[in-house]
């Protein structure tokens, strides 16, 4: 980097060219933040994963799983539908967003509607689960850390659909462009991450039961 | 000095004066919204800290009840950590750290309006627990199965929970906008390695706070399942563990002594190398222990749980004593900076002194903590107590002080008078000894915490006299404070934009900064931009040097 005379005054405030290309250079600001909350958000639910294993070490010979008379967890009809449909969204995220980087608004906009209602179906699908599944939050450790989890999961999942309806919204006014749509960026991450919490929540409750 | 000084633009339009500071997104402003708010809660969890120590002064119950005394040190506790010494610092941060990296603002400024007005709010909802039965009583700790649905019946507890959970959202908040504004907005020159200490520790405090943070709302939110919705997080009986909140609360409480004491580290930082004259000895040394000691907290919370059996004595005790490394590294660094400097016993000056000599006694008995065997015999004493004072109030109220009577010239034009401040810091700091140094030989001699009422055993009877009226001596000498702070708003000298000759960026703007903060930024080169400036046969020399070189002043 070229340094002025340090007996002068330098870097007058507004920006040279050469400063806005190296501030456009990395990675953009809302990015950033929301990588950061993500990163706040792996250990929010870590805490929730730590507490599950915690109970789950302690009933170590006992039996693990809904209290009678509830059935056991089972990936069908519902669970593993659910979670297909989840993984689905994150692909047509995904489209949405190479759509507006190639410039493409109205594929953005049908792929981000896709992908919004892909997120109202795992909600609907999660909440009929609840009613038939036969336990509840109150029901022993095992219907606390599984209503905790899936529940703050469900939150997300809510979070993440309203963040795609505003997307959806300013789409509809064209508000997104090639060169401006870090919004679309910033929602699809989160999106993915609600995403993967799915997949490590799938794993752990229907798995590796 | 208006020679080393750059005239910002002047102007800026007009608003009612109530609703600019309620919808302000200027850091500046929001820095001091924290700082007046912080000391809110500071002054009112301090009357509650002279309810205790009055009840404690003499053996027997004569002011208060158990119950009003259980809700006191809890208040005290919580109020003290949560909503004074961590916002406060993220005050300080919020109006320094933008101006020290040459930027206009922090990077999310609304977002940053958000984090300041969740606090009043999680505070009040904390404390309304008084007028709903009484507020949380369990301590700061909030320790299961004592906090669950049967133990503490009141609302109050509940109240706590959510406050707390508002009060965590804000500092992650906060803490995602430091660290991309650390990381976007420097000016051009102002390198990672350039950045000045201060900068270091709020970018790994905000590191800590991200990740500490939503553990302990997990915890906060498993606790409120248990006590309103039948949840069994902590329940023995129903399959839960009531260890597992202490393992949540000290996996975030560990860091937050950090996030806690850093920043305050950061300012006596930046304080002695201006009254030493010298710059800061080793600075890559201190940025290494700083980043080191953000490591090693995530690596130390169950030595608050060596009496429960359920944690590995050896890794914890001695992951706890590795981290005495950095900080003596830190100490070493500070002693070097002052060794044969010009010292000039400002105020701030004082105050970073009463800092390292106070934190580094808060120190030693932290590392005697972290033996096991003294563990065990000190678990719960004043002992305890003790050594969380040193640290949290000789380490960091004092760097809260320093910053206080440091920037205060910054954010307002205006010096605080020296005399009243030596006043303050006098009494302030005999005052802290003789509250404080008692509850290590009380501690050491059986006396439990948390409780209201005491064997009549001469030696508690003498010593807790002693820190009662050392208590009041801190009451006292918050007038002297308070005076300074509104006699010099009405009328104090005006010292120009740079009084104290101080090395970094924010001094190189007017006093207060205008909006945006800097029409014009001197070359940074160095982590002394504003130095350079001053000294500029030295900068010259600089400037030849690929290598940033730094010199002794002449």
């Amino acid at each position: 980097m070229t340094v002025d005379a340090p007996t002068r005054w330098s870097a007058e405030m507004g920006p040279s060219a050469a400063e806005i290309a190296r501030r456009e250079a990395g990675m953009p600001t809302p990015l950033v933040g929301m990588l950061l909350f993500i990163a706040s958000e792996v250990m929010f639910f870590g805490g929730l994963f730590a507490a599950y294993f915690n109970a789950r070490a302690a009933a170590a010979g006992e039996h693990w799983g809904p209290p009678p008379p509830a059935h056991e967890l089972e990936m069908l009809p519902i669970a593993l539908p659910l979670t297909l449909v989840l993984v689905a969204s994150s692909f047509t995220m995904q489209f949405g967003v190479w759509a507006i980087r190639r410039g493409n608004q109205r594929a953005m906009r049908n792929w981000t509607a896709i992908t919004l209602l892909l997120g109202v179906i795992f909600l609907a699908g999660q909440l009929y689960d609840y009613s038939i599944l036969g336990f509840g939050i109150n029901s022993g450790v095992f219907g606390t850390v599984f209503y905790t989890l899936t529940g703050f999961h469900g939150a997300h999942v809510f979070g993440g659909a309203v963040g795609l309806t505003i997307l959806l919204a300013r789409a509809m006014q064209g508000q997104f462009s090639a060169r401006n749509h870090v919004a679309v960026e910033a929602i699809s991450i989160y999106w993915h991450f609600v995403d993967v919490v799915w997949i490590a929540l799938f794993t752990t409750l229907y798995i590796l039961k | 000095m208006a020679t080393t000084t750059l005239a910002p633009r002047a102007g800026t339009f007009s608003r009612s004066w109530v609703l600019d500071w309620l919808t302000t997104v200027d850091h500046k402003k929001i820095g001091i919204l924290y700082i007046v708010n912080s000391f809110l809660f500071f002054f009112a969890a301090g009357i509650l800290a002279l309810v205790i120590r009055s009840e404690l002064a003499v053996p027997g119950l004569q002011f208060v009840d158990e119950a009003t005394y259980n809700q006191a040190f809890t208040m005290h506790g919580t109020i003290m950590i949560f909503l004074f010494v961590v916002p406060v610092l993220s005050g300080f941060a919020n109006y320094i750290v933008p101006l020290m990296l040459g930027a206009p603002d922090m990077a999310f400024p609304r977002i940053n309006a958000l984090s300041f007005w969740l606090l009043p709010l999680g505070g009040l909802l904390i404390f309304s627990g008084y007028f709903f039965g009484g507020a949380a009583a369990e301590g700061w700790t909030m320790y299961t199965p004592l906090s669950n649905a049967r133990y503490a019946q009141g609302v109050g507890t509940d109240l706590w929970l959510i406050g707390l959970t508002l009060v965590g959202t804000a500092s992650i908040l906060g803490a995602v906008n430091f660290i991309a504004t650390i990381f976007k907005m420097r000016a051009p020159g102002m390198t990672l390695m350039r950045m000045p200490i201060f900068v270091w520790t709020v970018l790994v405090t905000a590191t800590l706070i991200l990740l500490a943070t939503p553990v302990l709302t997990a915890g906060l939110i498993a606790l409120f399942i248990d006590r309103n919705y039948g949840g069994a997080f902590f329940d023995p009986a129903t399959g839960g563990n009531p260890i597992l909140w202490q393992h949540i609360f000290w996996f975030f409480g560990h860091p937050e002594v950090y996030i806690v004491i850093l920043p305050a580290m950061g300012v006596v930082s930046e304080i002695l190398p201006v009254f030493s004259r010298k710059p800061l000895f080793g600075y890559r040394a201190f940025v290494l222990a700083t980043v080191g000691i953000g490591l090693l907290s995530f690596s130390v919370w169950a030595h608050h749980m060596f009496t429960t059996g359920e944690v590995f004595l050896l890794f914890f005790a001695f992951m706890t004593a590795l981290i005495g490394v950095p900080t003596g590294v830190k100490m070493f660094n500070w002693m070097a900076t002052l060794w044969r400097g010009s010292l000039e016993f400002t105020t701030p000056m004082l105050f970073a002194l009463g800092f390292i000599t106070m934190f580094l006694i808060g120190g030693i008995s932290g590392v005697m903590l972290a033996s096991p065997p003294v563990d065990f015999h000190l678990q719960d004493t004043y002992f305890v107590v003790a050594h969380l004072h040193y640290v949290f109030f000789g380490g960091s109220v004092f760097g809260v002080f320093a910053a206080t009577y440091f920037w205060f010239p910054k954010m307002t034009g205006r010096r605080l008078n020296e005399g009243l401040g030596k006043v303050h810091f006098w009494i302030h700091f005999i005052g802290f000894n003789l509250a404080f140094f008692p509850m290590h030989p009380l501690g050491t001699s059986g006396m439990p915490r948390r409780v209201a009422d005491y064997a009549p055993e001469p030696i508690w009877v003498f010593w807790n006299l002693v820190s009662t009226v050392g208590a009041f001596m801190i009451a006292i000498s918050v007038l002297p404070f308070l005076v300074n702070v509104v006699a010099t708003l009405i009328n104090g000298e005006r010292v120009g934009d740079d009084p104290w000759e101080a090395n970094t960026l924010e001094w190189a703007t007017t006093s207060p900064p205008p909006p945006y903060n800097f029409d014009k930024l001197p070359p940074i080169r160095s982590e002394r931009p504003v130095f350079d400036l001053r000294h500029k046969h030295d900068a010259e020399h600089l400037a030849a040097e690929p290598v940033v070189v730094r010199e002794e002043p002449a």
